[in-house]
């Protein structure tokens, strides 16, 4: 039952049990991962800084996303709009100082020199480490019952009012405290679900359908992105959105007592906010 | 200002030294080898799910890329070659050797004359791009038939024409993809004489694998029972110089 029925509830200031140990191992491993996953991606990437929809795209194709460099200075192109990059994308300064022109710089990409085979031995093998653990961490939280106590967004939870007030919470900064602080809000719980059935699921079946031998076993898996090309575009998408997600989860990690939640998520020992 | 700046050197410094790490990782022998260990597994997953045997989809005229972009060696140079080129490749011979009872030497008149196979596929470069274009020519499994593979071959061998330096191109297959349908050697491309930057006159064609493994130029079949002490023992040229999967399904 939650926290907030039992007769001794929780008061702020007390050392609660926060996550689990399964929560705990597949946040830390998926880190690793991701983090791998998103250099090494890149490096792949640069070999081919192109972007299409569709089956086929090659260089005679019209591209929608387009990194390059253009005499001497890096352009991001996206659709009709051209933003000049130099220093980042395109044209950047290698690890030696020397002026390099690849799409993403050195400090992005695994191995931090270019070489594709290389970046692909690192990406297909850590795809089997993201694939299976986010398969185990989902079977294990649904028989655990984490998925249906902290993930699973209720009807209340569901209501605009509800929405609209945890929104307003969040740009004022104001989080929970207290025994509520043991729940997620539903922001929090949306964000966590999108990850868990939306974007890493996206991200390995788009990664998965670029593959030609998938492709040829069990052609949906690249058919239904609409073609290898728009499972390539969208492998891109989600995996900028993993990005962005991080981006957000660390910064709520900064602003709501950041040793407090790295304690939580290393020992599961949690004291709860006043 | 200079609090950003100090922030800013911290995480370059912790990104470097987390870079340099995996650097250092992807040039130690035992951590490659553990990379590599994945390729195995890409195969066999494959072949798990592919254990039907499947056919690589098949387009139509209409989803044709309108121009197949060529990549790796364009042409081969020498004065051989051209001479061949001029000749529209009619003095052409296709060797096909080693662990067979019959060794051929076929001119490309006869491999034009073999049974046809015409398919529009999908080819998919290592690099992430992607052309559609339509290819004819014999399967390969006809012309193993006819030089009658010996049980103890395990691999064919595309001895090419063209060279990266002094390094000719070979590329190496398994039975289970030597025999596939759609396994040909083409020497027509989109309804017309394969060009000489796609591979004149004679390219293989592996539609579950990626692009590196379609041999150009080819000019001679080489029945072995291991790739072992055959230029770099990897089984292809990027597979020798750079490391490339030899299993190209993914």
């Amino acid at each position: 039952m939650t926290a907030a029925a039992e007769p001794t509830e929780p008061q702020s200031g007390d050392r609660v049990r926060r996550h689990r140990l399964s929560t705990r191992l597949w946040h830390w491993l998926n880190a690793v991962t991701l983090a791998v996953m998103l250099m090494s991606g890149l490096t792949i990437f640069n070999a081919h800084p192109r972007l299409y929809w569709g089956e086929y795209g090659a260089n005679f194709d019209k591209a929608w996303l387009e990194i390059g460099a253009i005499r001497g200075e890096g352009v991001l192109r996206v659709g009709a709009v051209t933003i000049r990059t130099t220093g980042l994308l395109g044209v950047s300064q290698g690890a030696d100082g020397a002026e390099r022109h690849k799409a993403f710089p050195h400090w992005a990409t695994i191995p931090s020199y270019y070489d594709l085979a290389i970046g692909r031995r690192w990406h297909l093998a850590f795809a089997w480490v993201l694939s299976l653990s986010l398969a185990f961490y989902l079977i294990w939280s649904l028989v655990n019952g984490h998925l249906r106590r902290d993930i699973h967004i209720t009807r209340r939870e569901w209501r605009p009012a509800h929405v609209w007030h945890d929104i307003k919470e969040h740009a004022r900064l104001r989080f929970p405290k207290g025994a509520a602080a043991l729940r997620y809000g539903v922001l929090q719980k949306l964000a966590y679900a999108g990850v868990l059935f939306g974007l890493l699921p996206l991200v390995i079946v788009t990664g998965l359908g670029m593959a030609p031998g998938v492709d040829a076993a069990w052609p949906w898996v690249t058919a239904i992105w609409g073609g290898r090309q728009s499972a390539r575009s969208l492998h891109f998408l989600a995996a900028f959105g993993l990005l962005g997600f991080f981006a957000v989860h660390l910064v709520m990690v900064l602003l709501s007592g950041p040793l407090n939640q790295l304690r939580g998520m290393i020992t599961g020992w949690y004291r709860l906010p006043r | 200002m200079s609090g950003l700046v100090t922030r800013r050197g911290l995480l370059v410094g912790t990104s470097g030294l987390l870079l340099s790490g995996c650097d250092r990782l992807s040039e130690s022998p035992g951590f490659r080898s553990l990379l590599t260990e994945a390729e195995a597994l890409h195969q066999r997953s494959q072949r798990l799910i592919g254990g039907h045997e499947p056919l690589a989809r098949e387009f139509s005229s209409a989803d044709v890329s309108p121009v197949f972009r060529p990549n790796g060696n364009r042409g081969v140079g020498g004065a051989d070659y051209e001479r061949h080129a001029a000749e529209n490749f009619a003095n052409w011979t296709l060797t096909v050797d080693g662990l067979v009872a019959r060794p051929l030497a076929l001119p490309l008149a006869a491999i034009q004359a073999l049974p046809q196979r015409r398919q529009i596929t999908r080819h998919d470069c290592v690099e992430g791009w992607s052309a559609i274009g339509v290819w004819q020519g014999p399967q390969l499994a006809h012309i193993l038939k006819l030089a009658g593979l010996l049980p103890r071959a395990r691999y064919l061998v595309f001895h090419c024409a063209d060279r990266f330096d002094t390094r000719p191109y070979y590329e190496s297959i398994d039975l289970l993809d030597a025999f596939h349908p759609q396994t040909i050697l083409a020497w027509r491309m989109n309804d017309a004489a394969l060009p000489v930057a796609n591979g004149a006159p004679l390219r293989l064609r592996v539609e579950r694998q990626l692009g590196y493994k379609h041999a150009k130029f080819v000019q001679r079949i080489e029945a072995r029972a291991s790739l072992a002490g055959l230029y770099g023992g990897k089984g292809g040229y990027w597979e020798d110089v750079g490391d490339y999967a030899w299993y190209a399904g993914i």
